[in-house]
C-alpha cells in the first residue's frame, strides 16, 4: 500500500516543496520548447511514480505518539479483538497499570471482511466490536481497573495510529489468540508494530479455549 | 484523510478534464484573443502562499519545542497571508477583464481559480479558530493535534494552488 503524503503536517510540508521542484522544471523545459516539456513531465511523473511505489514497500513508517505522560502517570494503549475479554490480558493490564496512577485505553478494531470495508458496510462490524468492548470494560471494572474503551479502525495497526495521535502512550498491549489460531499473528502485526510506533510493546496470548475449560 | 484527499483530487480533476478538453481537444488557444491573465499578479499571491506554508511550518515546530510565542506568530502569520491571497484573487477577478459568461474559457478560469479560492476560504476559517485558540492557551508540546491537522489542510491548498497556477497561468 503507498504511503500517504498527508500523513502528517511535516510529510505534507516537504510534498509542498516537491511539487515546487516538479512542476518548476516541467515549467523551464516547457519555456525552451514544448516538446521538451512535455518530455520532462513524462520522464519526472514515471521517477516519481517508481519511487512513490517503491518506497511504500520498503520503508516502514514510524509514528511516535502525540501525547506523552506526566512523571507520575501511565497511558496504557490495549490493542485487542475476540481476545479483549481473556482473563490472561486483564492480569497483564493489572500488572502494568500497579504502582501508578494510569490511564487506560482499550481499542477494539472493528474487523470486518474486505469487501464490506469497501463498501462502507461497517455497521454490524462495530456492533460487534462494541459488545466485545462493553464486556471487557466491565470484567476490567470488577478487576478494579478503570479503563474506557473505542472502537477503532479494522486495521489494528492504523487502529493503533490512530489512537497514539489521540491518546497517547507509555506502552502498547496487543493481545492476540495462540499461534497458528491467530490471524494477527499471520499477518505479522506484533512485529509491525514493533517497527512502526517506537513505544514500549507487550504481546499477550490470550487462550480463550484454555480459560473456558478452567 | 486518504478518501479526503481521494474525493477531493477527484472534484478538481473534474475541472481539470474540462480545462484541457478545450485546449488540447479543442485546439482553443489559452487564453483566447483579445484576453490576457494577470500571470505577474498570480505569481507574487503564489509566492505569499508558499510563503505561508513556511509560517505553517514554523508555527508547528515551535509549539512542539514549547515556543508559544513561535507559534501564535506563525499562526497569526499564516492567517494575515492567507487572507491577503484571497483578498488579492477578489481584487483580480475584480480588474481581469472577462467573465464567466466569456465562453468556456472564461468558465474553467472562474471554476477552476474559485474552487480553489472557497478552500482557501475553508483553510482561512480553520485558521482563525487555531490562531484564537493558540492567543487563548490552548495547544502544547504534548498536545496539539489541532495544528497538525489545520497544518495538513493548508499544505493541501498549497499544492493544489501550484497546480492551478502552473497549469492555468503559465503553460
Amino acid at each position: 500500500m503507498p504511503l500517504n503524503p498527508f500523513r502528517s503536517e511535516a510529510e505534507a510540508y516537504r510534498f509542498v516543496w516537491l511539487t515546487i521542484g516538479y512542476f518548476g522544471l516541467i515549467v523551464a523545459g516547457a519555456l525552451i520548447n514544448r516538446w521538451l516539456g512535455l518530455a520532462v513531465f513524462i520522464v519526472l511523473s514515471a521517477i516519481v511514480l517508481f519511487l512513490y511505489f517503491r518506497r511504500g514497500e520498503r520503508e516502514t513508517q514510524v509514528v511516535a505518539p502525540t501525547r506523552r505522560s506526566a512523571a507520575d502517570e501511565r497511558r496504557i494503549l490495549v490493542i485487542a479483538n475476540e481476545t479483549v475479554g481473556g482473563g490472561t490480558l486483564r492480569n497483564t493490564i493489572r500488572e502494568r497499570s500497579a504502582g501508578s496512577r494510569a490511564e487506560v485505553l482499550v481499542v477494539s478494531p472493528a474487523l470486518n471482511s474486505p469487501l464490506k470495508h469497501w463498501v462502507s458496510d461497517e455497521d454490524e462490524a462495530r456492533k460487534a466490536a462494541q459488545e466485545r468492548l462493553d464486556r471487557s470494560l466491565a470484567r476490567l471494572r470488577e478487576a478494579g481497573i478503570e479503563a474506557r474503551g473505542e472502537i477503532g479502525d479494522g486495521e489494528p495497526l492504523q487502529a493503533i495510529e490512530d489512537a497514539l495521535r489521540t491518546f497517547g502512550a507509555d506502552e502498547i498491549i496487543i493481545s492476540t489468540h495462540p499461534e497458528g489460531r491467530s490471524n494477527w499473528l499471520e499477518r505479522g502485526v506484533v512485529a509491525g508494530a514493533r517497527e512502526r510506533f517506537p513505544v514500549s510493546i507487550t504481546h499477550v496470548i490470550v487462550d480463550l479455549e484454555r480459560e473456558e475449560v478452567r | 484523510m486518504f478518501l479526503f484527499i481521494a474525493s477531493e483530487v477527484m472534484l478538481f480533476g473534474s475541472f481539470f478534464t474540462a480545462y484541457f478538453f478545450i485546449r488540447v481537444v479543442n485546439h482553443q488557444p489559452w487564453p483566447p484573443e483579445p484576453f490576457h491573465l494577470p500571470v505577474f499578479v498570480a505569481f507574487v499571491n503564489t509566492c505569499i502562499l508558499v510563503t505561508s506554508s513556511f509560517t505553517m511550518h514554523w508555527a508547528l515546530q515551535s509549539i512542539k519545542r514549547g515556543n508559544r510565542s513561535g507559534m501564535q506568530a506563525g499562526l497569526a502569520l499564516t492567517f494575515l497571508m492567507g487572507l491577503t491571497f484571497l483578498l488579492t484573487q477578489l481584487l483580480e477577478y475584480a480588474r481581469i477583464g472577462f467573465t464567466p459568461h466569456d465562453q468556456a474559457f472564461g468558465t474553467v478560469f472562474f471554476c477552476l481559480t474559485g474552487l480553489h479560492g472557497a478552500h482557501v476560504f475553508v483553510g482561512l476559517t480553520i485558521l482563525a479558530a487555531m490562531t484564537t485558540r493558540a492567543f487563548r492557551g490552548h495547544f502544547s508540546p504534548e498536545a496539539h493535534l489541532g495544528v497538525e491537522i489545520g497544518g495538513i489542510y493548508w499544505h493541501f491548498v498549497d499544492v493544489m494552488w501550484i497546480v492551478v497556477f502552473t497549469t492555468v497561468y503559465i503553460l
